[in-house]
């Protein structure tokens, strides 16, 4: 009886070691990424915003408008001018795949910046700057200085853009930010420079 | 049936040891004691507060033990972010003084195996320092301690809470040495990279509510340039 009693032991601890080893902590919900391919290279991508809708922070200093409503923004005269906001952020057929931080500021004593930290949770995560100053189309220009995971080893460009003109049946959309990303691996050198092109390929 | 009985209790005693021997493993400590401390690249360290309501904003899919704080903000319950928590926080220096602002985002990391004693975050933060500039730090983080050491010994008390001293690198990669990556964005940062570790100073937790007091501190090493940092 007592092997009995090991047999039973060893099979226990099998059984638990076998259940912890296969048994998934987490399984992250994923969205299809609609990628498409530049004819000469860089893979393009389109993120949206819509507002107001998928606002969650905007921090600004002085800023009666603050959101959420109840937001205790720091006014700290260090923070100048800084606007700080976070959106949810939608694919090209307005599914939410992730979030995204922008911060900016136009008086900051070592240069005024925008900057985009884009976080696909299944994916991984994007580090843009942005131009400070637009282009004569009204979009603005910008590269990708860093990226985790799925998005490591790669480096590109991306623009952002605000669009008003949109169509869309709900009510709390009045506006859109688009996030275009034209990103390449490490095997190839040549970036490309033109958004416009690669988005005009993509539509 | 005397061996039908043996070999069940057997079954039960044996799955009771494999738990107890991976609860109570005490190769899986995380350090105390930040891998940065020999470094000798210039240092900044910044601490904030860890408790969700002592935040800016802090926010998750809204049905965690953990109350999204300011009460109207937005919830992340889309099924690609329900996974993602989301925190702003004011950054203070060494000397308590208003540093900067951080933005972190967290997202529950596939890779956690329990049988490695590993509940792995993967994280990134976006900061602002004024009059120095802009950086984004990609991290992995691993919470066994803090779950082993915190939160299951808050469960089992009739309070449901804990008290006590947690002190730990939470910081596990994605560099080798268990240091987190850093990327200069603007200003004096401009151009530069280097490594950070994250830790968490834990004095109160509970069951509902999650932390009550607590800090978290960023010890960033930063190099002159990225290519000397490569």
């Amino acid at each position: 009886m007592g092997k009995t009693f090991i047999l039973g032991i060893l099979l226990g601890t099998a059984a638990a070691a076998g259940l912890t080893y296969s048994v998934e902590l987490v399984d992250l919900h994923r969205e299809p990424s609609h990628i498409s391919v530049q004819a000469n290279g860089g893979n393009v991508e389109t993120f949206r915003i819509d507002l107001p809708r998928d606002r969650i922070l905007v921090g600004l200093a002085g800023e009666e408008n603050a959101l959420p409503a109840e937001l205790d923004w720091p006014s700290d005269a260090l923070f100048g001018s800084l606007q700080a906001e976070i959106f949810k952020v939608r694919d090209r057929y307005d599914v939410v795949v992730g979030v995204a931080s922008r911060l900016a500021s136009a008086s900051e004593q070592t240069g005024p910046f925008i900057e985009w930290v884009l976080h696909l949770p299944a994916r991984g995560t994007l580090y843009l700057q942005m131009d400070v100053t637009p282009a004569p189309e009204g979009h603005r220009n910008g590269r990708m200085l860093a990226g985790t995971r799925d998005f490591v080893t790669m480096h590109g460009n991306a623009r952002e853009q605000f669009v008003t003109d949109i169509e869309s049946s709900d009510a709390g959309v009045q506006g859109r930010i688009e996030l275009i990303t034209i990103l390449v691996g490490t095997f190839s050198e040549q970036v490309p420079l033109d958004v416009e092109a690669a988005q005009d390929e993509e539509s | 049936m005397k061996y039908l009985v043996s070999i069940l209790v057997g079954f039960v005693v044996g799955a009771i040891l494999f738990v107890g021997g991976l609860y109570f493993n005490p190769f899986a400590e995380q350090l105390a004691v930040s891998p940065l401390a020999i470094s000798r690249d210039e240092q900044l360290s910044f601490t904030y507060t860890a408790v969700a309501s002592e935040s800016i904003l802090y926010t998750d899919y809204g049905e965690s033990n953990i109350k999204p704080h300011p009460d109207r903000v937005v919830e992340l319950w889309e099924p690609a972010i329900a996974d993602t928590r989301l925190a702003v926080n004011v950054l203070e220096d060494g000397r308590g003084d208003v540093a900067g602002i951080g933005i972190k985002f967290s997202t529950d990391s596939e890779q956690s195996e329990l049988i490695r004693s590993e509940i792995l975050v993967n994280s990134a933060w976006h900061i602002y320092v004024p009059g120095q500039g802009s950086l984004f730090i990609d991290q992995i983080e691993n919470y066994w301690s803090y779950m082993r050491e915190v939160v299951v010994p808050a469960r089992w008390s009739s309070g449901d809470n804990w008290r006590g001293a947690f002190f730990r690198i939470l910081t596990q990669g994605p560099f080798a040495l268990g240091t987190a990556r850093v990327t200069g964005g603007t200003g004096n940062f401009s151009g530069i990279s280097g490594e950070t570790v994250e830790s968490l100073n834990a004095r109160a937790y509970a069951t509902v509510g999650g932390l009550v007091s607590a800090n978290g501190e960023l010890t960033v090493s930063l190099a002159q340039s990225a290519d000397d940092f490569e």
